[in-house]
């Protein structure tokens, strides 16, 4: 049995990296006492599988886990567990971590990774005005090809990133700066919002950013990652601080 | 209050921002009072090392059940996010609540390691508190310190408000009684509160008490400068650890920290009487936890953390009685999904000790730590590790023929009487393990760690003159070229720099404050870390302060010396210390007094306490080696555990 759990990374919690995440759940999950599987071999390791890495700094409010568990073992939750799940789980993480939905998998499904085409980002940009950004924004838009040099392997290498800007608007005025809007592609290397700041070139500093969906496709249309298995979810819409 | 929102944007400029967010599981966000001492627990090193300490942690427990008292915790922040607070004109803060250190009554630091020193001035200043005692105005926060480093406070004595010697359970509850009386007379001035800290036991106030030297430069006396101060303060120690079922909700970081697991102390105090070792000294006596307190504070840590390994800490962890119960217990509970490692520190060296090693790691045999700790029998009666050679070679045997393939040895070089010959003799040794590992795999190693001998306060080695840098480097090459040929084996060792910096430290007196101030004003910060550490400051800072490198750390001291901590007490009588001393000279070594005649070294008989151990005789497999007469036993005083615990068993002199 396999499931998909989704959750949020808001507040203080969004300091931890996506490595001290992992070690968190690893523990809640053993004391929610889900009879999570192990690899074989001579150091099992849980399976516990993690859906593209946060950076640290960065909120979410639909980030993915999928857990396999030992469907031989009795602890093996019941659809009425099921239901509970997402409240069981969340008393037990920190403050900031709170699980949103839980659906089991069916069938042979892709890694979180391969899975995820897109996200959507808002992003503050510190220091500078709307009316800076707007038609920054609007030449990012128009250009045909956008090159980034990145250290691949040691070595520099250039890519055209343009194909990854699948909208970019912008929502207003914070208090210390610019909202943006982002959906950007993540197949095949994603572009980084460190990136897509520096593209803007505008100055001003990377405030608050906040992941708000992951998508996948299913058929050509954009679902979320576990709209398939259990019917539509949507994500919620907070836009709360939690901090 | 909180200082969250000016700290929160530089978060994102520093390694590791998670070091400096709380939220761990454990973590509490009192509310702060008026009639509340606030107490401000500091570990002057950063998160990762201070966070497991679990003194703090049981401090933070018994401050916050408390009505009159509140408390959080505060780590070194790392020196990039130090810049960026200097910078930005934000405070010292606590993990907790993000409050500012100056909204808190006391910073208080535990103090493990002398090399922390500077980062303890550093904390003070980032609290925006005068560094010196001395400059503080009355409504300043109250410096106080406890812990190991502060069985010879002297060196940071102008830093410090108060002192704490000994177990602090009790005494933290009586310090913030009269903290909080203070603070409700609206903390009229530094010199009530200094007098009426100075009237609870164990408690050193250094302000009321001047260090007097002779025209030679050498320590006369301190003598107390207030009738407030006790001439003597003794050390706390908590009779019964079994009143102490703490931490109860130990801190789980989020993020990676050193000893990331459940901690469970077992027993408190070690009587195995290493000479070399201030802990054994200075802990004593022996305290067991009750095993079915273990076994609940176990089985309930594991259920609340989520942790898979659990760690049974004392100094001697194989010498807990019913040992291989708990660990099977452990291991096998069905609760635990058998997924749940022990680690066991501090290991003796014997084979019983190797199999209940082999109870706990049936999965992972990676490798085994011994800490024979010196290369030959004379040397080992030197300094009272009584470890005969057979004891490490069964050990040994036992753990290849088990499966493992590794073995770590620890070793000290530049202890007292040491020869060449000696030093060598951990090339023999390290060989006779190979050896031994060859009849049962292709490929055995041995890694040989080797540390510079400092020696400290309250043990019998306090007269001895540690060896010269040069003299530390002489030997540590000595035994690299003798070992450059051997295969399988791999030599480590502490940089002899760093050894000379603690011992300077370690046994210094008011005069080192100069110093430790003017390497702290010139950047001196994080020097436990080699990357940061510079043996060149604290040689220039002497130098500036007029003081000789010789006399604070090569100097053998003479037999009717004023010490700089003779005015402090950790229990142990001076001239059982001296006497231990003449017989380690002499190559005579002593045994374990839970399980033969008293040697009234004090910590018992001073303080009418008592050995805590469930068992009666030396645990099987001989008490380290030591052969001894195991018919004899109860006749030291001893309570045992846990049917008769407030009988005493047999004669006991108390």
């Amino acid at each position: 049995m396999n499931l998909r759990i989704r959750f949020t990374k808001t507040g203080k919690i969004r300091w931890t990296s996506h490595r001290d995440l992992a070690r968190i759940w690893e523990r809640v999950i053993r004391r929610a006492g889900l009879p999570v599987a192990y690899s074989q071999g001579f150091s099992p390791r849980p399976k516990v599988h993690f859906g593209l890495a946060l950076s640290t700094g960065h909120e979410s409010l639909a980030e993915y886990l999928d857990v396999d568990l030992d469907p031989d073992d009795p602890r093996v939750p019941t659809a009425a567990d099921l239901v509970a799940l997402p409240g069981r789980l969340s008393a037990m993480l920190p403050a900031g971590i709170d699980v949103t939905d839980v659906v089991e998998l069916h069938g042979p499904t892709t890694s979180l990774q391969q899975a995820v085409v897109s996200c959507d980002w808002t992003v503050e940009i510190r220091d500078v005005a709307p009316e800076q950004v707007g038609p920054a924004i609007d030449r990012l838009l128009a250009a045909d090809e956008l090159t980034v040099t990145r250290q691949r392997k040691g070595k520099d290498v250039t890519d055209d990133v343009r194909p990854y800007l699948l909208h970019l608007a912008v929502v207003g005025p914070t208090e210390h700066g610019t909202e943006i809007e982002a959906h950007l592609a993540t197949q095949p290397r994603g572009l980084r919002i460190s990136e897509l700041i520096a593209l803007l070139d505008v100055g001003g500093t990377e405030g608050r950013v906040r992941r708000l969906t992951q998508w996948t496709l299913l058929d050509g249309a954009r679902i979320e990652p576990l709209a398939g298995s259990s019917g539509a979810t949507s994500a919620p819409h907070a836009t709360k601080r939690a901090s | 209050m909180t200082v969250w929102n000016q700290l929160e944007p530089l978060l994102g400029k520093v390694q590791k921002p998670a070091r400096y967010i709380g939220c761990e599981d454990g973590s509490q966000t009192p509310e702060h009072t008026p009639e509340a001492a606030a107490w401000l627990l500091a570990y002057p090193d950063t998160y990762e090392i201070g966070l497991p300490n679990q003194g703090l942690q049981i401090l933070y427990e018994i401050i916050n059940e408390r009505a009159d008292g509140v408390a959080e915790r505060t780590y070194a922040p790392w020196i990039d996010l130090e810049a960026e607070m200097r910078a930005a004109e934000v405070p010292l803060f606590s993990v907790d609540s993000h409050r500012a250190a100056a909204d808190f009554d006391v910073l208080a630091f535990n103090l493990s390691a002398e090399l922390t020193f500077t980062n303890l001035l550093n904390m003070v200043d980032l609290a925006g508190c005068p560094v010196r005692s001395a400059d503080r105005a009355a409504d300043d926060l109250l410096i106080g310190a406890g812990g190991h480093c502060t069985y010879n406070p002297e060196p940071i004595a102008d830093f410090l408000d108060f002192v704490v010697l000994g177990d602090g359970e009790e005494v933290v509850g009586r310090i913030t009684e009269v903290v909080a009386a203070w603070k409700a007379d609206g903390k009229p001035d530094r010199i009530s509160i200094h007098r009426a800290l100075a009237g609870i036991d164990g408690v050193y106030v250094p302000a009321l008490y001047d260090a007097v030297y002779g025209d030679d430069g050498m320590l006369l006396e301190t003598t107390p400068n207030d009738p407030a101060a006790p001439d003597r303060v003794e050390k706390l120690t908590v009779a019964d650890l079994g009143e102490w079922p703490y931490p109860k909700q130990q801190l789980v970081p989020l993020t990676e920290v050193v000893h990331d697991r459940l901690n469970v102390e077992v027993f408190r105090g070690c009587t195995r009487g290493c000479r070399f070792c201030q802990a054994g000294m200075i802990t004593r006596p022996v305290r067991e936890r009750p095993a079915e307190q273990v076994r609940t504070m176990v089985a309930e840590g594991l259920k609340r953390t989520g942790y898979d390994e659990v760690a049974l800490t004392s100094l001697s962890t194989a010498d807990f009685s019913g040992i291989e119960e708990v660990v099977r217990d452990t291991v096998n509970d069905p609760d635990c999904g058998g997924q749940i490692s022990v680690s066991l520190p501090s290991l003796r060296v014997d084979a019983f000790t190797v199999g209940i090693a082999g109870e706990i790691q049936k999965a992972r045999r990676t490798g085994l730590t011994f800490a024979p700790e010196a290369g030959s029998w004379r040397m080992r009666q030197v300094i009272n590790k009584l470890i005969r050679e057979e004891d490490l070679y069964a050990a040994v045997r036992s753990a290849y023929s088990q499966g493992w393939r590794r073995m770590k040895l620890y070793f000290l070089t530049g202890l007292p009487t040491e020869t060449d010959e000696d030093t060598l003799g951990i090339a023999t040794l390290a060989r006779n393990c190979i050896e031994i590992g060859k009849e049962f795999h292709r490929n055995p190693s041995v890694t040989v760690s080797l540390g510079g001998f400092v020696p400290k306060p309250f043990t019998p080695f306090q007269w001895f003159g540690q060896n010269t840098r040069e003299e530390l480097q002489r030997k540590i090459f000595l035994l690299r070229d003798e070992l450059r040929r051997d295969r399988g084996i791999k030599l480590k060792w502490h940089d002899p720099k760093a050894s000379v910096a603690e011992g300077i430290l370690g046994r210094g007196d008011r005069r080192l404050g100069a110093v430790i101030e003017d390497v702290w004003r010139n950047g001196g910060t994080f020097q436990e870390w080699s990357e940061h550490f510079d043996l060149d400051r604290w040689t220039a800072a002497i130098e500036r302060a007029g003081l000789r490198e010789e006399d604070l750390v090569y100097r053998h001291r003479t037999e009717g010396e004023v010490l700089p901590w003779d005015h402090l007490s950790a229990g142990l009588h001076k001239d059982f210390l001296w006497q231990d001393w003449r017989d380690a000279l002499d190559e005579v070594g002593l045994e374990d007094c839970r399980w033969t005649p008293c040697y009234d070294c004090g910590a018992c008989t001073g303080y009418g306490i008592e050995h805590v151990v469930a068992s009666a005789v030396p645990p099987a497999g001989g008490s380290q080696g030591t052969g001894q007469d195991r018919t004899h036993g109860g006749e030291v005083p001893v309570t045992l555990l846990p049917t008769n615990r407030r009988d005493p068993v047999g004669a006991g002199t108390a």
